[in-house]
């Protein structure tokens, strides 16, 4: 086995035996799906408990439609005065008072309905009132205008643009937003995992240093074979750790949704009301993107802005002795990274063939987050194919300037260097 | 026959010159002595051995050959500052650490097995390095350097962090692979082990080579015809007042619990040690004690730096 591979070997099993990877990558995925069940739950504890409303109609306008459900009940106080009513609906706790006034004209246009409440009642179940009513009241006026309802239900149509760029690519706007779903994600990702990683790196060059265990690897190996290998071994250690959260959170998220999904229907039909066509659309949407560009441009991405930039974590690593002391150097990596995830955020979602965002997709140090957010709006392969190339290019140099850095760095101790001492390791 | 010959080795590291011209020759089977003054260029020095800094200048010939990339796998390193991997398991660390001096995982096993043997720590190799005590991990150290049978070894300030018996331990260790057919460089600040152990010598003294050649040599050119007295007398003083007339006389401090005078007598140039015994013999004294006041390696050492500023 050769130097190179031995070093990528310890590297990658120190990180994947270190306690606080296996504890981050078990428990995190259990942890997302612990909190997306604890949600539910809590909001199924909120629907569970069923509010009494008291209904003040006395023209029984709407009173007779209104139907009992398990979170939803009425009672009539329309016998009583209004403000006795109200009066009673405090002291019996009700959940509140809805008063439909009485109305001189058959046909009602403008109802003024009110409700009436201790608290500020919840928006979910204002709409969900306001659905109810608005629909008994067409249903009324319609009755009263002489209007069939299934042949009104029938002589309407939907409308569903379909949205084609001049390539005939179509598109929609629920594409748009599961596009943009997909790239943020995969871009935020990208720069999670670049800071995580990086920082392992960093770390690790830190301890090798101040254990000053570098001098008896160095006596064996080239310091480019070390930090090399260090940068591969922990990348491998990155991509086991989203391979084991794609598989563990996928397969976890795959249960817990056939789980959730019969107990409560409510959950979903209260915040917006989808009907089924609009999950095949959205299904359909996800089929529809380049799901394989993205993972691959996922995977080539992550390596050249992983290696891109743990490079420069290295380098920072080697020329300080001790972790505090990275503070002021950690400057020109948090900065791109960040201008990278805003650019993608702001502009690619606005228009993600823009100058800005393309001139953004090219830049090496912020190519893979912003390149990654735009693949799914489409990107001709040749464009992807000139950012990568860039990209690689500079992995290469950052990797020949952060190594002779490193050289140098590993073996000075004491006094932490200026910006301006760096430049003169560069220059040897 | 030499092992290692060096030739005009120069290092700067900006305007600082760190090695000025350095040339040495250590010959095979023997034991080396680097010493020099804190911050003289022995760090350097042997840096530029084991091919972790590269020389601006000089020739470095191992074996009779230009040294090349791969006989870092020749030389066994132990640093000046100790260091392992904290969190690895010894024996996983030993391992590595071998493999990457070449050795197969299977070869590296079985050497490391012996070497336990040896230095009577068996059933360490699943105990990590921070749960051991500092002078068990100098063990284990001093395990990685040898563990490749390197024709070479270049120990730096070995006997550190030892405990007396320990440090004995590796003394012998060292002189057991001497032996074995092994070179060993040492570099130390310790005079008695360089005295006991060291065939040879090289002092470095402001980035250059100041004195070197066989301890033996050094000694016997520093020799200051100085002999240690001790003698009994009723009239010791007046022997001592007359004793003063013919040699450089001074008291000294020696061992001997007969002696009423303790001196420290040098020769003049034209006199032989016969003469002043001769004087001995007929002032009718005792003579308790009498020895030549051999340097120390430690004076040698002192009186060198101090000649060259």
């Amino acid at each position: 086995m050769g130097n190179l591979s031995l070093i990528i070997k310890r590297e990658y099993l120190a990180r994947i035996k270190n306690k606080a990877f296996v504890i981050m990558t078990f428990l995190s995925p259990l942890l997302v799906v612990g909190m997306i069940f604890l949600v539910a739950y809590l909001s199924s504890l909120n629907n569970d408990e069923k509010k009494i409303i008291a209904l003040h109609d006395v023209q029984e306008l709407i009173n007779k439609e209104l139907p009992n459900t398990n979170q939803l009940g009425f009672v009539d106080f329309s016998n009583l005065p209004i403000d006795q009513a109200i009066m009673r609906a405090d002291k019996e706790k009700l959940y509140g008072l809805l008063y439909v006034p009485a109305v001189e004209d058959a046909a009602i246009s403008n109802p003024n309905i009110e409700f009436f409440a201790k608290e500020a009642p919840s928006s979910f179940l204002v709409s969900d009132l306001e659905q109810k009513i608005s629909r008994i009241i067409t249903d009324t006026n319609l009755a009263n205008a002489g209007i069939d309802k299934t042949q009104l239900q029938q002589a309407q149509t939907k409308v569903n643009l379909q949205i084609e760029d001049f390539d005939g690519q179509s598109t929609s706007k629920l594409a748009g937003y599961v596009k943009m779903i997909f790239g943020g994600a995969a871009g935020y990702l990208l720069m999670m995992f670049i800071i995580i990683y990086g920082n392992m790196v960093m770390r690790s060059v830190i301890e090798e240093k101040t254990n000053r265990i570098v001098e008896i690897i160095i006596s064996s190996v080239k310091p480019f074979q070390l930090m090399l290998g260090k940068i591969t071994g922990t990348s491998l250690a990155g991509l086991t750790q989203f391979l084991i959260w794609l598989i563990f959170g996928g397969v976890i998220l795959l249960i817990s949704s056939s789980l959730i999904a019969p107990n409560e229907p409510g959950i979903v039909s209260a915040a917006t009301p989808v009907d089924s066509d609009e999950i095949a659309l959205l299904f359909q949407n996800i089929m529809a993107l380049p799901l394989f560009k993205i993972s691959l441009s996922f995977f080539i991405y992550f390596i050249g802005g992983y290696f891109l930039y743990s490079a420069i974590y290295a380098a920072i690593g080697a020329a300080v002795d001790s972790e505090t002391d990275t503070q002021q150097f950690m400057f020109p990596i948090i900065v791109p990274l960040m201008l990278g995830i805003y650019v993608g955020f702001f502009t690619v979602i606005e228009n993600p063939h823009g100058t800005v965002a393309t001139l953004f997709s090219h830049i090496p140090l912020t190519s893979p987050i912003v390149m990654l957010m735009r693949i799914p709006f489409g990107v001709a392969w040749w464009e992807v194919l000139i950012s990568l190339s860039i990209l690689f290019a500079s992995v290469f140099l950052v990797i020949i300037m952060a190594a002779k850095i490193y050289r140098i760095g590993i073996l000075m101790y004491g006094k932490k260097p200026t910006y301006k001492e760096l430049f003169k390791w560069l220059k040897n | 026959m030499n092992l290692l010959e060096v030739k005009g080795l120069t290092k700067k590291y900006g305007d600082k010159l760190a090695l000025d011209g350095f040339s040495f020759e250590v010959p095979k089977n023997s034991i080396f002595g680097l010493l020099g003054p804190n911050g003289a260029g022995k760090t350097t020095l042997i840096r530029i051995l084991n091919q972790i800094t590269q020389p601006d200048s000089g020739e470095i010939n191992l074996d009779g050959r230009p040294l090349k990339p791969k006989d870092v796998e020749l030389i066994g390193y132990l640093p000046e500052e100790r260091g392992l991997y904290k969190s690895m398991k010894v024996a996983e660390q030993i391992i590595y650490l071998a493999q990457l001096k070449g050795l197969s995982k299977t070869v590296a096993k079985n050497r490391m097995y012996y070497w336990f043997d040896r230095l009577n720590i068996k059933g360490w190799g699943d105990k990590k390095i921070e749960e051991l005590s500092k002078g068990m991990a100098q063990k284990i150290q001093f395990i990685v350097t040898v563990i490749h049978n390197p024709p070479l070894l270049i120990l730096d300030e070995p006997f550190s962090g030892f405990d007396p018996v320990n440090a004995n331990l590796i003394k012998n260790e060292i002189l057991t692979l001497k032996e074995e057919g092994a070179t060993i460089i040492l570099s130390t600040h310790r005079m008695e082990n360089v005295e006991e152990l060291c065939d040879n010598i090289a002092l470095i003294h402001q980035s250059k080579k100041v004195l070197d050649g066989p301890v033996k040599t050094i000694k016997r050119n520093y020799r200051s015809q100085t002999y240690e007295v001790g003698f009994h007398s009723e009239s010791a003083e007046e022997i001592t007042r007359q004793l003063s007339k013919n040699f450089k006389v001074q008291p000294a401090y020696f061992n001997d619990i007969t002696a009423q005078a303790k001196l420290q007598v040098k020769l003049n140039d034209h006199q032989s040690t016969t003469s002043l015994l001769q004087f001995l013999i007929d002032a009718k004294v005792e003579i308790t004690h009498f020895s030549e006041l051999v340097p120390s390696i430690n004076d040698i050492f002192i009186k060198t730096v101090e000649q060259h500023g």
